[in-house]
């Protein structure tokens, strides 16, 4: 039973983390309506930029991560503006492709600036674990829980009142409608595309403070593809959910399932849970259902 | 070079290759196919059937992606299906290569099919990242079913032969590979011209009014599905019979980007255009290595760049083809012929 409560809570904060990956996809899908299956790189890209600013330029952490930030927000508008801003209009199979073109780039750009060695991130939070009474978690994961849901809650609350949210809900609901209220949809893309850049750069700092920073890092930004779909593409709330379900039901994989085929259940599961959730609920527990009319 | 456009009949107006030109043209490609393998060197025959198994996935795909407007993007998995069926076949019940292929084929259709099915409830999006699932539950499946598929060590391929005589040599396969290169281009040809590949193309334009005026969307999207495993699992048969062992590393998810990059470049929705983009694809990879040879000669030390530097350059291709040449090679080829068929008129 111990062991069972520690999986689930060790679950929990796994799917914290998931939740803050699956905000940044989230992010730039309510916005723009385009899935950027790039996400794990972009990931992996501000992890290895706040890993140079930490070990090379020496900076302190809050400032290696303001700038990391930055970093991020420069990418989305350079992504935005070079690489989405000629498609729009497109089928969404070329969009989904040039993501998957971009993801394709920027990690043979990390391989040839970075190298593929593997690399342990230096300590930015107080290495004590949490105990709770009943189960521990390890500082990495409990930390980047807490990250994921601030920044779970500061964006829904930007979002909820904030101009610039209701802006970024007023495109996604009706493009042609927001554009004849004033609302610039060109500045809405680019602001989502930063938004989204910003989570998962946060998220791969954090991962990257856990389990170390490698060019195959981003391989994680597939799995969350589970849970974004679990939770509704279209809603924040539903992502860091999502990440907590598929967290728990991940780890539980783990605990009951890896025996029995020899391991590596757990690396597939969130992908079986995918197709279930394709096959039972297409939209996910919250996300706005499309009904088409003829 | 023929002007205008004069049918005469029905017949004449549904054949695939309409002028003599084209039909003589042809005629000659395909002698010089068939010299080819007396005037090449192990290397380029090694390059040739390589290109000849992408030919015939990427036309899968195409069918797929580009006719039926189904994104798919785990071909790799089916290929994997009909490279891991082909080799157990061969292997543990002693089929003989030739009957093993069609079935290698059969059962990565039947994958496919299963595959399908969420295509029934789910489309755009939502079947594409159900394709991207099925290719990593096909690659964990490939992995653990030590049973069948001995896990990461892999199935060794014994040579195909036709009585006594093995096909073991480049050049050998060589002819294999041609036959079904030859078939599966002309099927794939005769399908699309067909009641079937139209009903796929009207699935592709609005699926609502192809369902409105009759076409049963659920019976075709499960046949495309079909239809492009099949070749995609006879693509894969073929392909580790040349390579002779089969490991669950020769199917990636890179190895899905990649038959849908062949795609895009060469052109969605189009036979020729899959054919442009297998040969643009499989070449680069080489080029890049000769590059990378010449530049360990010259420069030495600044080789390590071409490593990653082939996923960059597939990455950009991508990226480039879809933003300024969206309908790929099989466009500016169509672009070339028309200029000169209405020259000097062709402004």
């Amino acid at each position: 039973m111990d062991i069972l409560i520690q999986v689930i809570v060790t679950g929990l904060a796994t799917g914290g983390l998931y939740g803050l990956i699956a905000l940044g996809f989230v992010l730039i899908y309510k916005a723009t309506s385009v899935l950027n299956l790039a996400m794990g790189e972009f990931m992996t890209l501000g992890a290895f930029v706040c890993f140079t600013m930490l070990t090379q330029i020496k900076a302190p952490f809050y400032l290696s991560l303001l700038l990391t930030l930055a970093a991020a927000v420069i990418l989305g508008i350079v992504v935005e503006r070079l690489i989405l801003r000629p498609l729009i209009g497109e089928p969404v199979i070329s969009v989904i492709m040039v993501t998957i073109g971009l993801g394709v780039i920027l990690k043979g750009l990390i391989y040839m600036i970075w190298t593929p060695t593997f690399r342990n991130f230096p300590e930015i939070f107080p290495p004590e674990p949490l105990d709770l009474n009943f189960a521990v978690v390890p500082s990495g994961l409990w930390w980047g829980f807490l990250f994921a849901v601030i920044g779970t809650i500061a964006f829904l609350l930007v979002f909820k009142f904030s101009r610039t949210g209701v802006a970024m809900r007023a495109v996604a609901s009706d493009q042609q409608a927001a554009l004849s209220m004033g609302i610039s949809v060109r500045w809405v893309f680019a602001l989502a595309w930063c938004f989204g850049a910003m989570a998962s750069v946060i998220g791969g700092i954090v991962i990257g403070n856990i389990s170390g920073i490698s060019v195959y890092m981003g391989d994680i930004g597939l799995k969350v593809l589970a849970v974004i779909i679990l939770g509704g593409l279209d809603s924040i709330g539903g992502a860091i959910l999502g990440g907590f379900a598929i967290g728990v039901l991940e780890n539980l994989t783990g605990l009951y399932i890896d025996p029995l085929v020899g391991g590596g259940a757990k690396n597939v599961a969130p992908f079986f849970i995918l197709v279930v959730i394709l096959m039972i609920r297409p939209y996910g527990l919250f996300g706005k259902e499309l009904i088409e009319r003829v | 070079m023929r002007c205008g456009d004069f049918k005469e009949s029905y017949i004449k107006d549904e054949e695939i290759f309409q002028s003599f030109f084209v039909k003589f043209w042809l005629v000659l490609f395909f002698f010089f196919l068939l010299l080819f393998p007396f005037i090449a060197n192990a290397y380029m025959l090694y390059v040739a059937n390589m290109i000849g198994f992408a030919i015939i996935g990427a036309i899968g795909l195409n069918l797929l992606t580009g006719f039926t407007g189904q994104i798919s993007l785990g071909h790799a998995a089916f290929l994997g299906v009909g490279a891991y069926t082909s080799a157990i076949l061969v292997t543990r019940l002693g089929f003989s290569f030739w009957l093993s292929v069609p079935c290698a084929g059969l059962v990565a259709a039947l994958a496919g099919l299963v595959i399908g099915i969420p295509s029934l409830r789910v489309k755009g999006l939502y079947l594409c990242i159900a394709t991207l699932a099925a290719q990593f539950i096909f690659e964990f499946i490939f992995v653990h079913w030590e049973s069948m598929t001995k896990g990461i060590t892999g199935i060794h391929i014994p040579a195909p032969a036709i009585g006594g005589y093995a096909f073991k040599t480049e050049r050998d396969f060589y002819w294999i590979t041609l036959f079904f290169v030859v078939l599966g281009v002309k099927y794939a040809r005769n399908l699309i011209r067909s009641r079937m590949g139209r009903a796929f193309i009207a699935i592709r334009d609005r699926d609502l009014s192809a369902e409105i005026i009759g076409i049963n969307l659920f019976k075709y999207k499960l046949s495309a599905f079909a239809i492009s495993s099949f070749y995609a699992g006879v693509a894969g048969a073929l392909w580790v019979t040349f390579l002779k062992v089969v490991t669950p590393d020769h199917f990636p998810f890179i190895l899905s980007i990649q038959y849908l990059a062949m795609i895009i470049v060469g052109g969605l929705g189009s036979i020729l255009g899959s054919i442009f983009g297998a040969v643009f694809i499989t070449l680069t990879p080489e080029l890049l290595n000769h590059l990378s040879e010449i530049v360990k000669a010259t420069a030495p030390g600044y080789e390590e760049i071409f490593v990653p530097m082939k996923e960059v350059i597939f990455g950009l291709l991508i990226v480039l083809f879809l933003i300024f040449e969206p309908r790929g090679l099989a466009e500016i080829w169509n672009r070339i012929k028309t200029f000169f068929r209405l020259w000097p008129f062709s402004y």
